[in-house]
């Protein structure tokens, strides 16, 4: 059971929900860049949603499918195909073997999360996580994005899903999709929380950064997304000693623009920390595209907190929901 | 310890939370510091995810949904997570013990030095001086930051005292020791960066397939002696 990389896409890597408990060494947690689309891509395939899940950019990759296979796509929408046929995104589905996916156009988003039935198999974890650390060149798949000729296994499933198959077609989808357009509606709109170093900005630099639009720079990387906009200025000069940041943390830097760490951000940092993108905006905000245009809108811990709350109660409903119908209809 | 509320505490988001005692290198502090991450990992709440650890600083990393499930809080996890850091601020006490000297060889050799002979230029010493300056002294590792294994140690002779380069280097070899402030540092892998460098050393900074990567821990205390290319060639080869 297992899939080929027929041609790698621009950076295919393994991630996980990333790797804690090295923080004191400087370790980086890694791990999805969209979680919310990560979680849900495990759920409609019945892993655990802390089980590895390929993500991809685009240029996407070409996979061959060695094997019958119950996947789901979510995130970015780079109009999938399945020997040519439009693949629908953010649903089960059940692959023939010896088909091709691939990705014929972005049409919207930035990452795009391909998650098996049973999870990957033929890695181990390091650190209790199979997050791909590509700057340590460890974790996930041999510590590297994916290249040509590349096969991943899948942990072996119990379930012959040949069986499943009602007809000759190439993919047949499950019959149910949750709905995820309130966590994508107004990707233009953030909310941040202000950072220790906000009150160093000078009166109207304050007044920039909430006024004013922000465009994502096409340099952004899983490490950072550097926004191009108004130029914001400290009223010091006051030099900081490297300390914690965040995945979601708003830095200043020293030509006046922003930079929200992502990812594969590093422990620690020394810039002024604006502000950090609270986290249930962070997966609609990774999903932006160099180019695309944003609001910075400050909220309070406590708002900051309840929309995490009832965003993580949904996907507690999804997953039973997921489960229930999976289990029914495999068996 | 510094005297009653020397501290702020602040969000990093709302998943990590700062206790900072201020933003100087100072043996005592950073003492504190570790004592309160010791504490923190003897006295875990469900969702404690990770701590960092800076020069007079922890954070604690955590999953805000399952400590508000786990806990059935009345207030924010925010407050929660607030008043187990001031536990461990209160609790914590600071153990004297005997830290590692760790003993580090450098090639201050020029083709390694990137930034040996700006260095020179900027601080008026001779390339000897910086060699010796920066031997002589023991630096203790304040924190491991920025790169897996990247230890921040302190402080450097007044006269080694340099900037940052405006523009980082695209690349900077796994092993180049640099100089930035007062503080000296070594790349654990290759990586970006703007460090003043000085030297390279052949000893592995951070050890692949490891569970414990970093060589270098929060509270040891280095020393570096100079090399030749040719010890530095000979340290570097594989064994056999």
């Amino acid at each position: 059971m297992s899939i080929l990389i027929i041609k790698p896409g621009v950076l295919d890597t393994l991630q996980d929900l990333g790797r804690f408990g090295g923080g004191t060494y400087g370790l980086n947690p890694g791990g999805t860049m969209d979680r919310y689309a990560s979680v849900i891509a495990n759920m409609l395939t019945g892993n655990d949603i802390n089980e590895a899940v390929l993500e991809i950019h685009f240029p996407g990759p070409q996979i061959l499918f060695k094997h019958d296979a119950l996947i789901c796509i979510t995130g970015a929408d780079f109009k999938p195909t399945l020997n040519d046929e439009p693949l629908p995104g953010w649903q089960p589905v059940l692959i023939r073997k010896n088909t091709i996916l691939q990705f014929s156009g972005k049409k919207q988003g930035s990452s795009i999360y391909l998650a098996v039935h049973g999870g990957f198999g033929g890695m181990q974890q390091w650190l209790n996580s199979y997050s791909t650390n590509l700057k340590a060149g460890l974790g996930g798949w041999q510590g590297k994005k994916l290249q040509k000729g590349d096969e991943l296994s899948f942990r072996e499933s119990t379930n012959d899903l040949s069986r499943l198959f009602r007809s000759e077609s190439n993919f047949q989808l499950l019959p149910w999709r949750p709905d995820v357009a309130q966590m994508y509606s107004h990707p233009e709109d953030i909310l941040f929380i202000r950072g220790n170093e906000f009150e160093a900005l000078t009166g109207e630099s304050k007044d920039n950064l909430l006024k004013s639009a922000f465009r994502v720079h096409p340099s952004s990387d899983r490490m950072g997304y550097q926004l191009k906009g108004k130029s914001l200025f400290r009223g010091d000069s006051y030099e900081l000693l490297s300390s914690a940041v965040h995945f979601g943390t708003i830095q200043l830097l020293p030509n006046g623009q922003l930079i929200v760490l992502m990812a594969d951000h590093q422990t620690t940092g020394g810039y002024p920390r604006i502000g950090h993108v609270i986290s249930a905006h962070l997966p609609k905000f990774a999903q932006l595209s160099p180019g695309s245009s944003l609001r910075f809108t400050p909220v309070d811990i406590e708002a900051a907190e309840q929309l995490l709350f009832s965003q993580h109660q949904q996907l507690q409903i999804l997953q039973r929901a997921c489960s229930d119908h999976l289990n029914s209809y495999l068996c | 310890m510094n005297s009653e509320n020397q501290y702020t505490v602040y969000a990093i988001g709302d998943s990590a939370i700062t206790f900072d005692m201020g933003n100087i290198i100072s043996e005592e502090l950073n003492n504190k510091v570790m004592a309160m991450a010791d504490w923190l990992r003897k006295n875990p709440f469900e969702g404690l995810k990770d701590l960092i650890t800076a020069y007079g600083s922890v954070t604690v990393v955590y999953d805000a949904p399952a400590i508000h499930v786990k806990y059935k809080l009345q207030t924010t996890v925010f407050e929660f997570v607030r008043q187990n850091l001031y536990s461990a601020y209160q609790s914590s006490s600071v153990v004297e013990k005997t830290n590692d000297l760790v003993r580090i060889p450098v090639c201050y050799d020029l083709s390694f030095g990137y930034d040996l002979e700006f260095v020179a230029n900027d601080k008026r010493l001779t390339i000897d001086d910086i060699i010796r300056l920066h031997t002589e002294r023991t630096y203790r590792v304040y924190m491991i930051g920025f790169l897996p294994g990247f230890a921040y140690m302190a402080k450097t002779d007044e006269r080694l005292t340099v900037s940052r380069k405006k523009v980082p280097r695209q690349v900077v070899d796994a092993g180049s020791v640099g100089l930035a402030g007062n503080q000296t540092g070594i790349y654990p892998l290759n990586s970006p960066g703007g460090w003043q460098i000085i030297g390279r050393t052949p000893v592995a900074l951070f050890v692949k397939d490891n569970e414990k990567f970093s060589l270098l821990k929060p509270g040891n205390y280095v020393e570096f002696y100079p090399i030749t290319l040719n010890e530095y060639e000979r340290i570097s080869q594989p064994e056999n």
